[in-house]
C-alpha cells in the first residue's frame, strides 16, 4: 500500500528505492549527507547507504563537473544544489558540457545524471533563493528540465529522471515541499517529456506547472468558466500535442509561471501554439507571469509571484475576451 | 607560543635528461631501447601532424588548429606512462597525447574540419573528447578518478591542462575535490609559458603552478617538461600513487614553440630571440641527441622512422578528407538525445524540406 507523504518526503523517499534499486546511484552535494539537506530531502540516506552518498565541498561547477566524470564512469550521479540560484555557478559546466556531451560525440559519450534544486518562490527565504530559470536551462540544447507539482507526481517524475539516458535539472518547487501530504505509489515512472490534464475543462486551457499549479487549481475551482488545466510537468522538451489538442478545444489559453515573462516558457508555449493551432484560437494566449525585474527580497516577494487574483484576472480577461 | 609555524611546503623539480643529452642514471626510467625508440617516433609523428596541419590550414583545407610543437615530451612522456584502461581527459592541444594513447591522427584531422566525427569515443576507449573552454576538464577528471574509487576499480583518469587554465576556479575546484575524495587522478598541467598572448608573469605571482595543489592538499611537482624521460618518470611515480587513491599535480615546464592556433600570430608579442632560445631546447632535439650517443638511434633508423612518418601522415590527411565529403547535415539532429523528441523530429523534417 502507498503511504502519504509531502513532496520533501517523496523526494526522500524515490532517493532512497532508488539507492537500493540500482547500485550504480550515487547522492551527493552540500550538506546532503549528515545534515540530510537543508530541506531534510536526504536525511537519514547516508546512514543507510554511506558509501554512495557524499557530502560536498562548497562548489558548484564542482558538483556538476565531477557528474560528468562519475556518469562517464558507469555510475548514475544524483547531484543536489542547495538552491537554484547558486546553479549559476555550475551553470558553465552543464551548457559547455553536460548538456552537449551526446551530441558532440555523436552518442559514443553520454552522461546520464540528474541535478535536483530547490526551485522557486514563497517561503520567504533570502534572496536568491526564489528564482525560477526553467526558461534559461530549456534554452540549452541537451538538457531536459522537470518540474513536479505534487507528492505523487514528484515521485514518479524524480525516479524516471534518475533513470533517464540524459542529464535531468530536476526543479523542486520550495513552497510545495511542506504543503499537502498524498498517497505516493512505489516504483512509480512517470514518463519524461508527457504533459497531463490536471482537470479537465472546456472554456479554456490554462497552462501551469511547479507551485503556480495547485494556485491555478484553486483558482479554477472558484471561478465562473470550465477550465482545462495542462501540467507540462517536462518543460524541455515540451510535448506540446497535449497542449495544442486542449487548445482546439477551448479556443483559449492562458499561460501561467513564477518566472519573469521576457523570453519566458509562456512566449515559447504562445508561438508554438500560433504554429499548431491558431485558427483555432477565439482570443490572444495571455500569459501571468513573475514582473521583469530581479525577483525581490521577500518582504515584496507576494508582489512579485502570480497569486489567485492576478491568474484569476488573466482567465477572466481571456474568456470574456 | 604566540607565533609559530604550522604548516611548511616544498616542491620538487626533477629532469632526468639535461639540455646536452645528458642522463641522470638515478632518474632514468627503465625502459627499452625498443619502447625509446617508440617514444621518439611518438614525437615525431606528431611534430608533423602538427606541421602538415598547419599548412593545411594555411591552404584553406584545414579549420582552427592549436599545435603543440615543443611540447611533445611533455605529452608523450606522460601519456606513455599510462596503463590502457586509464582515461584521458584532454583539451584541445593534445595532439601528441592523443596520438600516444592510439588515437588515428585523421580523427584529429576531423575535429579541425569543424566534424563532430573527430570528437567520437572510439569504442572501448576511456576518453574524453577535447575541452575547448580552458579549465573546465580538470572537473571532470576529479569526477572519473572518484568515480572509479567508488566502483573499486584501479583505473586513473590524466587530464591535460596549461598554465592560463590554473587561474580559472574550476581547476581548484578540482583540485579541492580529488583531494577530499582520493580521487584517482594525475593532473598534467603543462606550463608553456604563453596563455594565447599572456606571459606567465601576468597570469600568477605564484613561483610555481605545482604549489597551486598544495592549498587543495594534493602534492605538486615540478618537471623539465621538454626532458621526455623526466616527463615519463614522473608521471609513471604521480599514476602509481593516484591508482591508490593519491590525486597529484604535475607541472611540466615547457614552451609553446608555436602559435597558439592558426588564428594567432605571436610576433604581436613575443621577440624572435626568445623562440630561437627555445628552438635550441627542442624536446626531440634533446632525445634525439640522448638516442644517438647512446647508440640506439642511427641513420638509417631515423630515416626509416621520418618516412613511416611521412606516409602516415599523407595517408591520415587523404583519409580526414575523405570522411569529410560525406559529412550529412541532419546528423546534428540525431543525438541531441537518446530519443528525439517531437519538436526536433518537426525541424528535421524541416531541414530536409
Amino acid at each position: 500500500m502507498a503511504d502519504k507523504y509531502r513532496v520533501v518526503g517523496a523526494v526522500r523517499e524515490t532517493l532512497r528505492a532508488e539507492l537500493e534499486h540500482d547500485e550504480e546511484v550515487v547522492l551527493y552535494g552540500e550538506d546532503v549527507g549528515r545534515a540530510g539537506g537543508v530541506f531534510r530531502a536526504t536525511e537519514g540516506l547516508l546512514d543507510d547507504f554511506p558509501d554512495r552518498v557524499f557530502d560536498t565541498p562548497v562548489a558548484e561547477a564542482g558538483i556538476v563537473g565531477a557528474g560528468a566524470g562519475l556518469a562517464a564512469t558507469g555510475l548514475r550521479p544524483v547531484a543536489e544544489i542547495q538552491f537554484q540560484s547558486f546553479i549559476y555557478q555550475g551553470f558553465h559546466q552543464l551548457a559547455q558540457h553536460v548538456a552537449r556531451m551526446r551530441s558532440r560525440t555523436r552518442g559514443t559519450l553520454t552522461l546520464p545524471m540528474t541535478i535536483r534544486t530547490p526551485y522557486g518562490g514563497g517561503i520567504h527565504a533570502l534572496e536568491l533563493h526564489s528564482e525560477s530559470y526553467e526558461a534559461g536551462f530549456s534554452h540549452v540544447p541537451g538538457l531536459t528540465v522537470v518540474v513536479p507539482s505534487t507528492p505523487a507526481e514528484t515521485s514518479g517524475l524524480l525516479r524516471s529522471a534518475i533513470r533517464h539516458p540524459d542529464p535531468v535539472v530536476f526543479l523542486e518547487p520550495t513552497r510545495l515541499y511542506r504543503s499537502v501530504r498524498e498517497e505516493v505509489p512505489e516504483d512509480h515512472e512517470i514518463p519524461l517529456g508527457e504533459s497531463r490534464i490536471a482537470e479537465p475543462g472546456e472554456d479554456v486551457t490554462v497552462v501551469a506547472w511547479g507551485s503556480m499549479l495547485q494556485r491555478t487549481l484553486d483558482v479554477a475551482d472558484d471561478i465562473d468558466a470550465s477550465v482545462e488545466v495542462v501540467d507540462p510537468r517536462t518543460i524541455h522538451p515540451l510535448d506540446t500535442e497535449t497542449i495544442t489538442d486542449s487548445v482546439k478545444k477551448t479556443g483559449r489559453c492562458v499561460v501561467v509561471h513564477e518566472a519573469p515573462r521576457t523570453a519566458g516558457m509562456a512566449g515559447e508555449i504562445t508561438a508554438r501554439i500560433n504554429e499548431d493551432a491558431f485558427l483555432y484560437l477565439e482570443a490572444p494566449v495571455e500569459r501571468v507571469t513573475g514582473y521583469d525585474v530581479p525577483v525581490p527580497f521577500f518582504a515584496r516577494e507576494d508582489d512579485y509571484v502570480p497569486d489567485e487574483e492576478r491568474i484569476a484576472e488573466g482567465i477572466r480577461k481571456t474568456v470574456e475576451f | 607560543m604566540p607565533r609559530e609555524t604550522v604548516a611548511e611546503f616544498s616542491v620538487e623539480s626533477v629532469q632526468a635528461l639535461s639540455e646536452d643529452g645528458e642522463i641522470d642514471e638515478d632518474l632514468a626510467p627503465s625502459l627499452s631501447d625498443d619502447q625509446l625508440l617508440e617514444l621518439y617516433e611518438l614525437m615525431k609523428r606528431s611534430r608533423r601532424l602538427d606541421e602538415r596541419a598547419i599548412s593545411l590550414q594555411r591552404r584553406g583545407e584545414l579549420g582552427t588548429y592549436a599545435p603543440a610543437i615543443g611540447q611533445e615530451a611533455a605529452q608523450v612522456g606522460s601519456a606513455f606512462a599510462m596503463a590502457d584502461d586509464d582515461w584521458i581527459v584532454p583539451s584541445f592541444r593534445e595532439s601528441a597525447a592523443l596520438l600516444t594513447r592510439g588515437t588515428d591522427p585523421h580523427r584529429i584531422l576531423w575535429y579541425a574540419l569543424g566534424m563532430e566525427e573527430g570528437a567520437e569515443i572510439p569504442d572501448g576507449a576511456n576518453a574524453f573528447p577535447p575541452s575547448i573552454p580552458v579549465g573546465s576538464q580538470p572537473l571532470h577528471a576529479a569526477g572519473i578518478g572518484w568515480g572509479e574509487g567508488i566502483q573499486d576499480r584501479p583505473n586513473v583518469a590524466v587530464t591535460y591542462f596549461g598554465d592560463g587554465a590554473t587561474s580559472e576556479g574550476d581547476v581548484y575546484e578540482a583540485f579541492n575535490f580529488a583531494g577530499v575524495y582520493d580521487a584517482q587522478t594525475v593532473f598534467v598541467c603543462q606550463n608553456n609559458r604563453y596563455a594565447i598572448s599572456t606571459r606567465l608573469a601576468d597570469q600568477t605571482a605564484a613561483e610555481t603552478l605545482a604549489q597551486k595543489a598544495i592549498a587543495a592538499g594534493i602534492d605538486g611537482v615540478r618537471v623539465d617538461g621538454n626532458d621526455v624521460l623526466g616527463v615519463y618518470r614522473v608521471v609513471q611515480e604521480a599514476l602509481k600513487r593516484a591508482r591508490e587513491g593519491e590525486p597529484m599535480l604535475v607541472e611540466t615546464l615547457t614552451y609553446r614553440r608555436s602559435m597558439h592556433t592558426t588564428s594567432d600570430d605571436p610576433s604581436a608579442y613575443r621577440d624572435a630571440e626568445e623562440e630561437e632560445e627555445w628552438e635550441a631546447r627542442d624536446p626531440i632535439v634533446r632525445f634525439q641527441v640522448y638516442l644517438e650517443e647512446n647508440g640506439i638511434l642511427d641513420q638509417e633508423r631515423k630515416e626509416e622512422v621520418e618516412q613511416r612518418v611521412e606516409s602516415e601522415i599523407s595517408e591520415a590527411i587523404e583519409r580526414a578528407k575523405e570522411g569529410a565529403a560525406d559529412v550529412d547535415g541532419a546528423d546534428m539532429f540525431r543525438y541531441v538525445y537518446d530519443e528525439m523528441p517531437p519538436y526536433l523530429e518537426g525541424q528535421l523534417q524541416e531541414f530536409e524540406g
